[in-house]
Formats: C-alpha cells, sequence, structure tokens
C-alpha cells in the first residue's frame, strides 16, 4: 500500500483537530479520500456528492495535476504522492 | 435587516484585515487594469486569532471567461501554486480578492453561495476611473460578515 500525503485547505481542518496536512494509504484516488473520510467522517459531505463523486466546489490534485484531467477517483497514486485538496474560489458581483 | 440579504449590516463587523498600504495599493492598480472585467487573485499571510495578517497578495486567472463581466472563477491551478509558495514561507492562503466592475464592494448572493468559512473576501468596486472601494467579508454562521481593513505600512 502506498503513503500519500493530503493536503487539507484551512476551512477544512476543523474536521482533521487542526491538522494541514494527514497521511493516508491508498492506491488511488478515491481509496486515499474513502480512508481519509474513514478517519474523519465530518469531512464526506464536503468531499463527495451524493452519487460518490468528487463535489463540484473542490478539486483533486495528484502532485500538480487536476484529477479531472487524469482518470478522476480512479486516478493511481504512488508512495510519497502529494493529494491536494483545493477548494473552488468563485462568485461575482450578480 | 433583510434576513435573505447575504451580508450583516456595515458595522456588524468581525475581526480585522491588515494590509501594508503597498499591497493595497498593488490591489488597487491590478483592479483598475482589469476593468471593465471582474479579476481575481490570493491574499497570502497569517491567522491572529480573528485578525488577519496580508504578507503578499498574488493574481490568478479568471476561468469565467463567457462570464467575466459579472463573475469569476479562480484557476485552482493559481491556487495550489500560491498554496505551495506560502507553505514554503511558513504562510497560508488567508483569502481571496475580486472586483465588482460598477459594483458596489457587497457580497452578492453567487459570492456567498460559492464561500468558505475561514477565508477573508476582499472585494474591489471599480468604475472607469479605477478602483473606489475596498471591503473585505468572512463567511460566519452562512453569512457575510465585514471585516476593518487596517491599511497599514509594512513595518
Amino acid at each position: 500500500m502506498n503513503v500519500v500525503m493530503v493536503r487539507i485547505p484551512t476551512p477544512l481542518r476543523r474536521f482533521t483537530a487542526g491538522a494541514d496536512e494527514v497521511s493516508v494509504e491508498g492506491r488511488s484516488v478515491g481509496e486515499v479520500l474513502q480512508e481519509l473520510v474513514a478517519r474523519h467522517q465530518d469531512l464526506s459531505h464536503h468531499l463527495f456528492d451524493t452519487d460518490g463523486g468528487i463535489r463540484k466546489f473542490i478539486n483533486i490534485y495528484v502532485n500538480d495535476r487536476n484529477v479531472s484531467s487524469l482518470d478522476g477517483l480512479d486516478t493511481a497514486v504512488d508512495n510519497g504522492t502529494v493529494l491536494t485538496i483545493v477548494p473552488a474560489v468563485a462568485g461575482g458581483r450578480r | 435587516m433583510n434576513p435573505r440579504s447575504p451580508t450583516q449590516l456595515a458595522d456588524d463587523t468581525s475581526g480585522q484585515l491588515w494590509l501594508p498600504t503597498s499591497l493595497a495599493a498593488q490591489l488597487e492598480k491590478w483592479a483598475a487594469a482589469g476593468y471593465p472585467f471582474e479579476i481575481c487573485g490570493l491574499l497570502i499571510g497569517r491567522h491572529h486569532g480573528h485578525e488577519v495578517e496580508t504578507v503578499s497578495v498574488t493574481s490568478a486567472q479568471n476561468l469565467a471567461r463567457d462570464r467575466r463581466r459579472d463573475r469569476y472563477l479562480l484557476d485552482p491551478d493559481d491556487f495550489l501554486a500560491a498554496d505551495r509558495e506560502a507553505q514554503a514561507d511558513g504562510l497560508e492562503i488567508v483569502g481571496f480578492w475580486h472586483t465588482h466592475p460598477d459594483h458596489p464592494a457587497r457580497p452578492s448572493q453567487v459570492d456567498l453561495d460559492a464561500a468558505w468559512e475561514g477565508y477573508s473576501y476582499l472585494i474591489i468596486a471599480t468604475n472607469a476611473t479605477g478602483a473606489v472601494e475596498l471591503r473585505s467579508w468572512s463567511l460566519q454562521g452562512g453569512r457575510f460578515v465585514q471585516q476593518v481593513v487596517r491599511r497599514e505600512e509594512q513595518t
């Protein structure tokens, strides 16, 4: 099993006891995120939609690549991969 | 108060955002140059309890290309790059800034719908003359509350 460092953005750190990084095992992005929410269950509805996909307000990066341009939750991860959770930042005047 | 308003009253403030005058000037310069489109970027710094210290600012791509007169979507690649740089400097992403062309520096419903707790949202109103208003807001309990912006020289 590969060990992946998951970087947690500020708004979600209240669900990881303040930790900005969490070390998690898994072979794919999906496995890593499932293991992460198994440990920090309140993260689940912030990361996953009701169909089990990644919420539209969340981007997941494997090292420097957005998984939306890779294989999504099936994207493979290696030992030492950094997985970064990037919140969508959006809005506008109306 | 209108219960559906995305903001609290202006005098109901929450904390402070410390913004060095040089960084405020940089933001206003970018904001003016971006008119009549919405432009955006990140605020890097530190949290001190309810106070936020801004140490640097960055500009980012607005991916809402078809709606850039009234919407912004900050390029997540720019978020990732800023996060890496901030982490290397012992800092963190403390918030974001964006412009409201020909519109007050108050959050809209779409700003509210996309907002996260824990960040400062700095809004700069612009018009054809340049940047005309700068206000900062934070999300608390599902509503935006204004932060006092302290423009002071960096020591």
